[in-house]
């Protein structure tokens, strides 16, 4: 079996505030001179190395995990999952 | 009797504050239960203390969410028995689906520790049965992720079945949605609120802002021994 390391993006949903994001932009990105930049979201990222025979195999593990551990609140956060690299 | 089990987990910091208040103030009896328990019987209620559970690894209250206390916690509440988280007990029982919604970071971005107002606008819970409706009391907050969320949905289900229990009053610590410091389930068994009682029910504690907050662990007290009178 192939090992795969699976990006897991947990964000804030667009309806909840992102203040952490929000001070980011306005306090480091404007402030700096990147007035081009329009918005900034923070997410937390985890990476799982995962032994599987292909990469939906692999993503699809990580993704079942996530919704029955509650690696996310669902309320809240919307989760994505992506196979980054062969490894 | 009365008997009440204080769920204890590595990190768990206010454990010892409930327990003193209970078995020294109130005079009811209160025992630690360390969160490895998986069978717990005998008691009338249960208390989440505040603290950082796990150290808050992932998400505040997530890990502990997945202890052996919090299913037994679960299967206690579905047959009635009154559970009150405090902070990170909110928190952990969000987490275990117990209560909806979610607590996320203050608006700030700032760890709040300080004295607030709440205003009781459910007092039919176990939890606020000795409060006046509408009655307001000092309590202070000590909380990073405080700030109440959840879908208009649910809010709406939170209004239409009264499930919120506490409000701020003239003051807003954290950006919660409708300045909620509390809410409880449908069946009105289970509340969750981030302000701290234990921390304000002796008035050596609480200067001149008196120690109202104590009403909280009084009203528990008062439910329990009447629901007892009417088992005998």
């Amino acid at each position: 079996m192939a090992k795969y390391l699976v990006q897991v993006v947990i964000e804030n949903k667009p309806y909840i505030n992102d203040p952490e994001g929000e001070t980011i932009h306005r306090d480091l990105v404007v402030k700096g001179g990147y007035s081009n930049v329009s918005s900034v979201r923070s997410a937390k990222m985890l990476k799982m190395v995962v032994s599987s025979k292909s990469e939906k195999d692999a993503e699809q593990t990580v993704k079942k995990l996530c919704e029955e551990l509650r690696i996310f609140n669902p309320v809240v956060s919307d989760c994505a999952v992506k196979t980054s690299s062969k490894i | 009797m009365i008997k009440i089990g204080i769920a204890v987990f590595p990190g768990s910091n206010c454990d010892r504050d409930v327990h003193h208040v209970l078995n020294n103030i109130i005079d009811v009896k209160a025992d630690f239960l360390w969160h490895t328990h998986d069978r717990i019987s005998g008691y009338d209620a249960m208390i989440i203390p505040g603290g950082f559970a796990f150290g808050d690894r992932l998400r505040a209250g997530i890990i502990a969410a997945h202890s052996p206390i919090i299913k037994e916690v679960k299967r206690m509440a579905k047959d009635g028995t009154p559970v009150l988280g405090i902070c990170n007990g909110f928190q952990i029982l969000v987490e275990s689906g117990l209560l909806p919604g979610a607590l996320m970071m203050n608006d700030s971005l700032r760890f709040v520790c300080r004295w607030t107002q709440v205003q009781v606008v459910n007092n039919r819970t176990p939890f606020t049965g000795n409060f006046g409706q509408e009655e307001i009391f000092h309590i202070p907050v000590a909380h990073g992720e405080g700030r109440y969320v959840a879908s208009a949905p649910i809010l709406k289900d939170l209004r239409r079945k009264n499930q919120i229990v506490l409000q701020y009053a003239g003051d807003d610590p954290n950006g919660s949605t409708d300045l909620i410091a509390a809410i409880c389930n449908e069946e009105g068994n289970v509340m969750g609120m981030m302000p701290h009682p234990e921390r304000a029910s002796e008035s050596l504690l609480t200067s001149d802002r008196g120690n109202n907050a104590i009403g909280i662990f009084r009203s528990l007290a008062s439910f329990l021994q009447q629901e007892q009178k009417a088992i005998v």
